[in-house]
């Protein structure tokens, strides 16, 4: 199966003491400098409704977005251009771009250093409800998907998989590392050989 | 771009409403045709508007970061989906919802859609349609299929065509309505999609139904035809029919509709309908879009003729069995409820109680409940959308509906479960009170996502919402019953005239820099269809609204005689007084180096294009231009006084007069010698900056230009108040103008 559309959120730790006020200057900031090759175009706030999506900084090949979907604070990229290459290239170009944007984050003086990943749980799923509908069968076919993908991420360390199996939901699978990982060990085990 | 498209194509053929699924088909040839460079820009962003598919802002590939205006480098710059409009650059997707009717499966169909092809959130508009924004062009016609194997189409959606036939969402549950509309409004939505007879208008047009007079619910008023449901008794039956009316509008000018027929029978609506579509695309304007609604064309005819010329067309018409097919049906149609009429608890929590006395309200079906789901801002998430639909299937036979107001409500809910279903609602965040009170703030997307846009309206009305929302309830009752709407400009689509407080944005100079500014309106009428408008009173900059409603609020308070309502208070106090309230909130601030001022709410950029000529005293910075628009506002000002007094005749004079002054303004910048005579202030603008195109609006063109020519050329005919009313409306918007120009044309500091 093609993988496409790749979503991937490292959950934050101690979420209530994260201000999302700087966020938005920060975020603009990001599109000012274009600090990266995607194209970075707008800044769209979303705080005022009820686990939603947040803050999103929309890009044209995806968004960053600090996403606090299911009250779970996080940040988030979600990949929207198609991408060539293996499924294993497309999970590791996700999973890439929200690390990197998560220790930019991390590293902002203006969030004061309340900012951090968890170290303890990503949620990887794929916004593509035709390519990727969220069955038995697909689980089962992601899974063996993301086998070598997280050996490589968690550099072998054990970790716990298990899926959201709710029919409507995005095809949705939870991470738990049983090793902490900061988010700079993560991008360094992505590292290319 | 999704990779999936094909693949939906595929896997919904044959599972589409047939003319839906040609539509699509024939869309996406186009789509596939413009990315070849086979059809024309102009011709392509008509095509697509007509399916909902609409721009967005920055989509011209140029945005302003705050530091500078930055060029996006999109992968294809050279192809564009209409003029000025880049291909890659994201848009927005309306969706037609008529009479905001939605059964739970559409909820979820949009659910997905929302998370799949924008940012996660869809928008309810105060048209009862979605929105979804930052979609690529290429995933529109997938979109499209996916709705319309919902049954939901976004044909018509925007564009120069009839848009989403609204109506009460209270239609059929209501105590006070004459009857249900809902069968006659799916039943016109249904008869004018696609009809030839609406294929050639020159603006678009928009139709409503009312169940009763009294109520806002569908703001039939405002809108080029509207249907208000009455019933009378003929040869001892009760007969249903409609007041019928015609050429209503709000827009940068607002016009009230007239009465076309008091009593229009059911199976008049639909040839009427064609009737006065006819007539709108024969002799609409097509040429000048500013004057191409339907509510011109009637003003110009005046009502007694064009009723003439509908009833004429309507003699001409070939019979169409579709008129009256559904006749039958209409009479005998009634939702019916999932379970059994119940009492309502006499116990609860303070929040559930909070919640009882908004959000719920009693049908006219004994032991049922209407129950107003309040979103912020219109915004709902898809997991809410989906928590919605489980809601509705729980408690109702799936009877939802959007609402003018940004909302939801759900009809038929037994008062037994309101408990549990007020549990429902909490867990999903969408148990919040306040449902039509004032912190229920109306915004339009303003500077958010539409090109429009000048000022925050989405940012000003959560920083209101928030403030509001933490004392709502220690408020005295007649705040908390005032509703609050915010356009982001002149175009309304906040709807800011039918508030008792509204406003729209504008931008004004201080101190050298941009700084965004909303124009205070008060006084508009919610209740009654939205019976009458609103008067501008003043510009106050941005950050300073939140303290204009307190000041407001709080001499409304203070002030107020018994029972009073706003709009009354606000004639009695008088616009002198409420702006001389307001007036130290119209002042710069007074540390000129406090640059938060000159920022909008929700966005840390400086406001404006690159014109911040700031000089090492930048208080002093101040062409006689600025002070020239200034004076003509005063003179504005005095206008209204004066129309308010009653004394018409000179209101429409100084009206016109305020406009000459800022058009000597502008000339003033370029030919100092500029003299006093009308004739020569007009004659030397045209030439200077209606010719040269330098007055003209990116946007706008030259729209504001005419009204000076067109008061100019009526200077000296008498006033009726209808006519004074709208030459002061002209003359703020021609106003407004001239500040926008004088931004963006460089005029020298020592002029």
């Amino acid at each position: 199966m093609e993988l496409q559309h790749i979503n991937v959120k490292l959950l934050l730790g101690k979420p209530e003491q994260v201000d999302l006020d700087p966020l938005i200057p920060i975020f603009h900031e990001w599109i000012q400098d274009q600090i990266w090759d995607d194209l970075l175009l707008d800044v769209a706030d979303y705080r005022h409704v009820h686990a939603g999506p947040g803050v999103i900084l929309i890009g044209h090949e995806g968004n960053y977005s600090m996403d606090n979907t299911g009250n779970r604070l996080g940040v988030r990229y979600n990949r929207k251009a198609a991408l060539k290459g293996s499924n294993l290239d497309r999970l590791k170009q996700a999973s890439r771009a929200a690390l990197r944007a998560c220790e930019r984050l991390e590293a902002d003086s203006r969030l004061q250093g309340k900012l951090r990943f968890n170290a303890q749980e990503l949620e990887i799923s794929i916004n593509d409800r035709l390519l990727a509908p969220n069955t038995p069968a697909t689980r089962e076919a992601v899974k063996a998907e993301l086998i070598p993908f997280l050996q490589e991420l968690l550099a072998g360390s054990d970790y716990g998989l298990s899926f959201n199996e709710d029919p409507r939901s995005l095809l949705q699978a939870w991470v738990k590392p049983l090793q902490a990982f900061s988010a700079t060990a993560l991008s360094r085990n992505l590292l290319p050989a | 771009m999704k990779t999936s498209n094909a693949l939906w194509k595929q896997r919904l053929s044959g599972k589409l409403p047939e003319s839906l699924a040609d539509e699509i088909d024939i869309f996406e040839t186009e789509v596939a045709l413009k990315k070849q460079g086979k059809l024309e820009d102009r011709v392509f962003a008509e095509t697509r508007l007509r399916r909902g598919v609409y721009g967005q802002r920055y989509d011209n590939g140029q945005r302003h970061d705050g530091k500078k205006v930055q060029e996006l480098a999109y992968p294809n710059r050279e192809l564009t989906k209409g003029p000025n409009t880049l291909w890659d650059a994201p848009g927005m997707q309306r969706i037609k919802i008529p009479g905001g009717g939605l059964n739970a499966s559409q909820l979820e169909t949009l659910a997905d859609l929302a998370e799949e092809y924008s940012d996660g959130i869809a928008h309810v508009t105060t048209r009862q349609d979605v929105q979804l924004h930052y979609v690529h062009i290429e995933d529109t016609p997938t979109l499209m299929r996916r709705l319309a194997a919902a049954n939901i189409t976004t044909r018509e959606a925007c564009g120069n065509s009839v848009r989403n036939v609204t109506a009460c969402p209270y239609a059929g549950v209501c105590p006070d309505e004459a009857f249900d509309v809902t069968p006659y409004m799916r039943a016109l939505s249904r008869f004018l999609l696609g009809h030839p007879d609406c294929q050639n208008f020159g603006r678009k047009f928009k139709p409503a139904f009312s169940g009763c007079s009294q109520h806002a619910c569908a703001l039939t008023n405002m809108h080029d035809l509207g249907f208000i449901a009455v019933k009378r008794s003929e040869n001892g039956q009760e007969k249903r029919g409609f007041e019928m009316y015609v050429g209503g509008g709000l827009g940068a000018v607002a016009y009230q509709a007239k009465l076309f027929a008091p009593f229009v029978p059911p199976e008049e609506v639909l040839p009427l309908a064609q009737a006065v579509a006819r007539v709108y695309a024969r002799l609409g304007e097509k040429k000048n879009r500013n004057r191409a609604r339907l509510k011109f064309l009637v003003q110009d005819f005046g009502i007694e003729r064009f009723r003439e010329l509908v009833l004429e067309e309507r003699k001409n018409l070939p019979p169409d069995p579709r008129w009256t097919e559904y006749l039958e049906d209409a009479e005998k149609f009634q939702e019916e409820p999932l379970n059994p009429a119940g009492q309502q608890p006499a116990v609860g929590s303070e929040a559930f109680q909070r919640w009882l006395k908004t959000n719920v309200r009693p049908q006219k079906q004994a032991g049922y409940m209407i129950v107003t789901v309040s979103l912020p801002i219109g915004d709902i998430t898809s997991n809410q959308l989906r928590a919605l639909a489980d809601i509705t299937r729980r408690f109702t036979r799936e009877t939802v509906r959007t609402t003018v107001e940004q909302n939801f409500v759900i009809r038929w809910i037994s008062q037994s479960d309101l408990p549990e279903l007020y549990q429902a609602l909490e867990a999903a965040g969408l148990g919040t009170p306040g449902a039509g009170t004032i912190i229920d703030i109306v915004a339009c997307p303003g500077t958010d996502t539409c090109k429009l846009g000048i000022s925050s309206s989405r940012g000003l009305a959560a920083e209101l919402r928030k403030r509001l929302a933490e004392q709502s309830f220690q408020m005295d009752e007649a705040i908390q019953n005032l509703h609050i709407k915010i356009s982001g400009c002149f175009n309304s689509c906040g709807q800011h005239h039918v508030a008792d407080l509204g406003f729209y944005g504008v931008s004004r100079k201080m101190s050298g820099y941009a700084v965004p500014h909303f124009q205070v309106v008060l006084g508009g009428e919610w209740g009654h269809n939205a019976a009458s408008y609103g008067q501008p009173v003043v510009a106050i900059p941005s950050k300073n609204i939140p303290e204009v409603v307190t000041r407001l609020t709080g001499c409304y308070a203070a002030a107020r005689k018994n029972g009073e309502g706003f709009r009354d208070f606000v004639t009695r106090i008088g616009k002198v007084e409420i702006k001389r309230l307001l007036d130290d909130l119209a002042q710069p601030p007074a540390d000129p180096t406090d640059h938060s001022f000159f920022k909008d709410w929700g966005d840390p950029r400086e406001f404006g294009l690159g014109d911040h000529g700031i000089g090492e005293c930048a208080g002093e910075v101040i062409s006689s231009t600025d002070f020239d628009l200034a004076a003509a506002e005063r003179q504005l000002f005095e206008a209204q006084v004066l129309w308010e007094n009653g004394d018409v005749e000179q209101a429409g004079k100084t009206a016109y007069q305020s406009m000459l002054r800022a058009a000597k303004a502008l000339v003033k910048a370029e030919y100092s010698d500029v003299g006093d005579d009308p004739d020569e202030i007009v004659a030397e603008f045209r030439a200077r900056l209606y010719d040269t195109q330098k007055f003209f609006d990116p946007y706008a063109g030259g729209k504001f230009a005419h009204y000076l020519f067109a008061a100019h050329q009526k200077a000296g005919v008498p006033h009726t108040p209808d006519s004074a009313r709208l030459l002061m409306d002209e003359a703020r918007l021609f106003i407004e103008a001239s500040h926008s120009c004088s931004n963006r044309i460089e005029i020298p500091v020592g002029i």
